[in-house]
């Protein structure tokens, strides 16, 4: 006997009740109304672009740029293409982000603590630094640092000076510049062993410990690894290192590593702002671990040290993690404010002198959405993957 | 009895308790005091010189600021701009007016058991809004009009983080109903917008509000620079508020909805008299919390030329009759914004601790 198909149900709801059938009526319309309204933005923006005599398309990006830019980590003058101007924003973004991630960081591990310190005094003033900076804008932090700060300094010819070696005035701050002339390629290649040695020691050290319960000293061996090593190869070559320090040339410094004050004043503010934040993350995290986790491992018998560094900051780390990660991502956000004080970033050049000399609004706007867009995604996944491997393992 | 009872340990008391368990309890806690007592005291003094004992408050102009300290003279004469930028002298009563029902509307919010506080609230976010619209522009009623290139100051700031918050919040909670539907291709698209509108910072937003909004726009249609600049604020921060919306409506059990379900409540139904306020109430502290931060971001509008509070300083402090007045113009406006921070980050702490119903000990 044939199988029929019996269609069990009662005589459905009429279709317009089935929530089927509205779910789906309700999504094509939906479809419908933000295709409709691409369409007719994009519709509209042609004919705009039309008539005010703009041409599409990435063809710009080849043409000469025409203007200077006073700080670039690629080479870069006057006669390069539009598209390089993109590749000095872009560099010069991801630079003050790093500077400030790194200089938030240690800053917000510090203070968060001090907060907590038994310290009343210590941490009454880790309280008021925090209450005080995350409560001000940082746009105005930026033209502290910048109007009112440095560019109050003294001029070139009247700069402080450290030991003839480190200059500072209100064009910026001049360091020593290492010169490497070759043979510094071993060190290099030194410190790059040196690294990979320390990961096969590690591991070597972990499977010993699991496997005999013998502990062998990891941190020691890899802080003498990590610093005989490059020293050993440095020897060797001949000590290949000299340092080139800034002299006065003309009006201004030359020579050396310079620090220019816009960049000064961006890392300064993006720091000491995003600082506060991260503070308050850490406090909570360190909060978070509850007092029987000390009390347990002291009864286990674990010295203080050790204690800190296997128990409560692996706990604290799980509730730290995630709203580090948004902390990052709002300093890379932030960093985009250098337009107010003329940092070169991504936003000052490319979508502000480049967008204004050619014109290409929607290109150009489309590209640094885009790329932001990018690096909020890169940091997100490799905090997720991070945050992963500190997290809750639960079997 | 012998002579030789041990005698009980040496009790201290009072402020030598205090200071020997709070600042000298061990050598390091001591070293540390000192030093950071040491660099307190020797910085306080000249900064409180500065401020106030050897500033300048009253005068007729810039040749009164001669002492050492602050010229708080400078933010005296110009006080009027700071507020209210460039709207015409014999009108600022509108935008007072406004500034006042503001006050009515909202500070009984921080007193506990202030009478109908609720329905001020209330007001706060259906008429107050409705009022400034008529009284601020002005151009109907017989009142005289004011474009809104005028505008500017403490009032620019308040209006466009009043107006930006009150308009991102409906938006915010369709886009979070939206990533919480069973329909994929609105999750889709509400996941996208959210996601996108987040990533990218501020500034290439107003950027584009200003440069790309009137591409965007059929020919011969046009808004003002303050209205593009809104426009642009509100998308992005209703994909902030999404996202604070949707952890409230994640926090609610399932068995409301169910329940709700089970009522035979539709889903606007459900949503509307079970879910949401359950939800909303939750977030309230995360609200105010994204509040905060736009009112700190509304700086930013003068990197496309409005004037706000920041923007009226930053092109004041320039004019050359006045010398070097930067650092007190910056102090101002920090003030300013410090203690509308710092007294709502308080209130929704408050708030926090009061909702908070998790009993930990």
């Amino acid at each position: 006997m044939k199988k029929q198909t019996i269609d069990s149900r009662p005589a459905g709801p009429k279709p317009w009740y089935d929530p089927r059938v509205r779910a789906l009526v309700f999504q094509v319309i939906s479809l419908a109304v933000v295709c409709w309204a691409g369409w007719t933005l994009i519709g509209n923006t042609l004919s705009n672009m039309e008539s005010r005599g703009i041409s599409t398309g990435f063809g710009f990006l080849d043409e000469s740029a025409g203007f200077g830019i006073i700080m670039h980590l690629v080479p870069y003058d006057a006669t390069m293409s539009y598209g390089r101007t993109f590749w000095v924003g872009l560099t010069n973004t991801l630079l003050v982000s790093a500077m400030g991630i790194v200089a938030a960081t240690i800053l917000g591990f510090l203070i968060g603590v001090a907060r907590l310190s038994s310290n009343w005094l210590v941490a009454r003033i880790a309280l008021a630094y925090i209450e005080l900076i995350r409560n001000i804008p940082l746009l105005l932090q930026i033209f502290f640092w910048y109007f009112a700060v440095l560019s109050n300094l003294p001029s070139p010819r009247q700069s402080m000076e450290v030991g003839g070696a480190l200059f500072l005035n209100n064009r910026g701050l001049y360091l020593p510049g290492p010169i490497t002339p070759e043979g510094f390629g071993l060190v290099w290649g030194a410190i790059l062993l040196a690294i990979v040695a320390v990961v096969g020691v590690r591991k070597w050290a972990k499977k010993r410990q699991m496997a005999t319960g013998k502990i062998f000293p990891t941190v020691k061996v890899s802080v003498a690894l990590l610093i005989l090593l490059p020293l050993l190869a440095f020897v060797i070559a001949g000590l290949p290192l000299e340092w080139e320090l800034p002299a006065l040339k003309g009006f201004n410094f030359g020579g050396g590593i310079s620090l220019i004050p816009e960049l000064a004043a961006l890392w300064l503010a993006l720091s000491l702002y995003t600082a506060s934040f991260i503070a308050e993350i850490v406090r909570s995290g360190i909060l978070s671990v509850s007092q029987g986790q000390t009390e347990a491992s002291k009864a286990l018998g674990l010295p203080n040290g050790l204690t800190l560094r296997l128990v409560v900051i692996p706990q604290a780390m799980r509730v730290i993690i995630p709203p580090l990660t948004s902390q990052y991502l709002n300093l890379v956000k932030n960093s985009s404010l250098a337009t107010a004080i003329g940092y070169p970033d991504l936003v000052a050049v490319f979508m502000g002198t480049t967008l204004n000399q050619t014109g290409q609004a929607v290109e150009v706007v489309a590209i640094t959405m885009a790329v932001y867009l990018t690096i909020s995604l890169l940091i997100s996944l490799f905090m997720n993957v991070y945050n992963r491997a500190v997290a809750i393992k639960e079997r | 009895m012998s002579e030789s009872t041990i005698k009980p340990p040496k009790k201290y008391t009072g402020p030598v308790k205090w200071m020997r368990t709070h600042l000298f309890s061990t050598w390091y806690n001591t070293l540390l005091t000192l030093v950071v007592g040491y660099v307190l005291i020797t910085n306080v003094g000249p900064l409180l010189n500065w401020l106030l004992f050897d500033a300048t408050f009253q005068g007729a102009g810039p040749e009164d600021c001669v002492g050492e300290g602050a010229c708080w003279l400078f933010i005296n004469q110009r006080l009027n701009f700071f507020i209210y930028g460039f709207y015409p002298d014999e009108l600022q009563w509108r935008v007072d007016v406004m500034f006042a029902l503001l006050a009515v509307a909202f500070v009984p919010q921080f007193i506990e058991r202030f009478p109908g506080r609720k329905w001020l609230g209330i007001f706060g976010m259906t008429g107050l809004p409705l009022i400034g619209y008529i009284l601020i522009p002005g151009g109907i009623l017989g009142l005289e009009a004011v474009e809104s290139s005028k505008w500017g100051g403490l009032m620019l700031t308040l209006i466009l983080a009043y107006i930006g918050i009150l308009a991102s919040l409906p938006i915010g909670v369709l886009l979070a109903l939206g990533r919480r539907s069973d329909m994929p291709i609105i999750q889709g698209l509400c996941v996208v917008f959210i996601e996108v509108w987040r990533a990218v910072p501020l500034i290439t937003v107003l950027f584009m509000a200003s440069v790309m909004l009137p591409l965007f726009l059929p020919e011969g249609m046009s808004f003002e620079k303050l209205v593009r600049a809104l426009i642009g604020i509100t998308l992005w921060q209703s994909a902030y508020m999404a996202e604070v919306i949707r952890g409230g409506l994640q926090a609610i059990p399932r068995g409301q909805y169910e329940a709700a379900g089970a009522l035979g409540l539709g889903y606007w139904r459900k949503m509307g008299l079970v879910i949401l306020p359950q939800a909303l109430k939750l977030v309230i502290p995360g609200i105010v919390n994204t509040f905060i931060a736009l009112f700190k971001d509304t700086t930013l509008v003068l990197i496309i030329g409005l004037f706000d509070i920041l923007g009226t300083v930053q092109s004041t402090i320039a004019d050359p009759a006045w010398q070097n007045v930067a650092i007190e113009g910056y102090v101002f406006v920090a003030f300013c914004f410090w203690v509308f921070c710092f007294g709502i980050s308080r209130y929704s702490q408050n708030l926090e601790r009061k909702l908070d119903t998790s009993h930990k000990t």
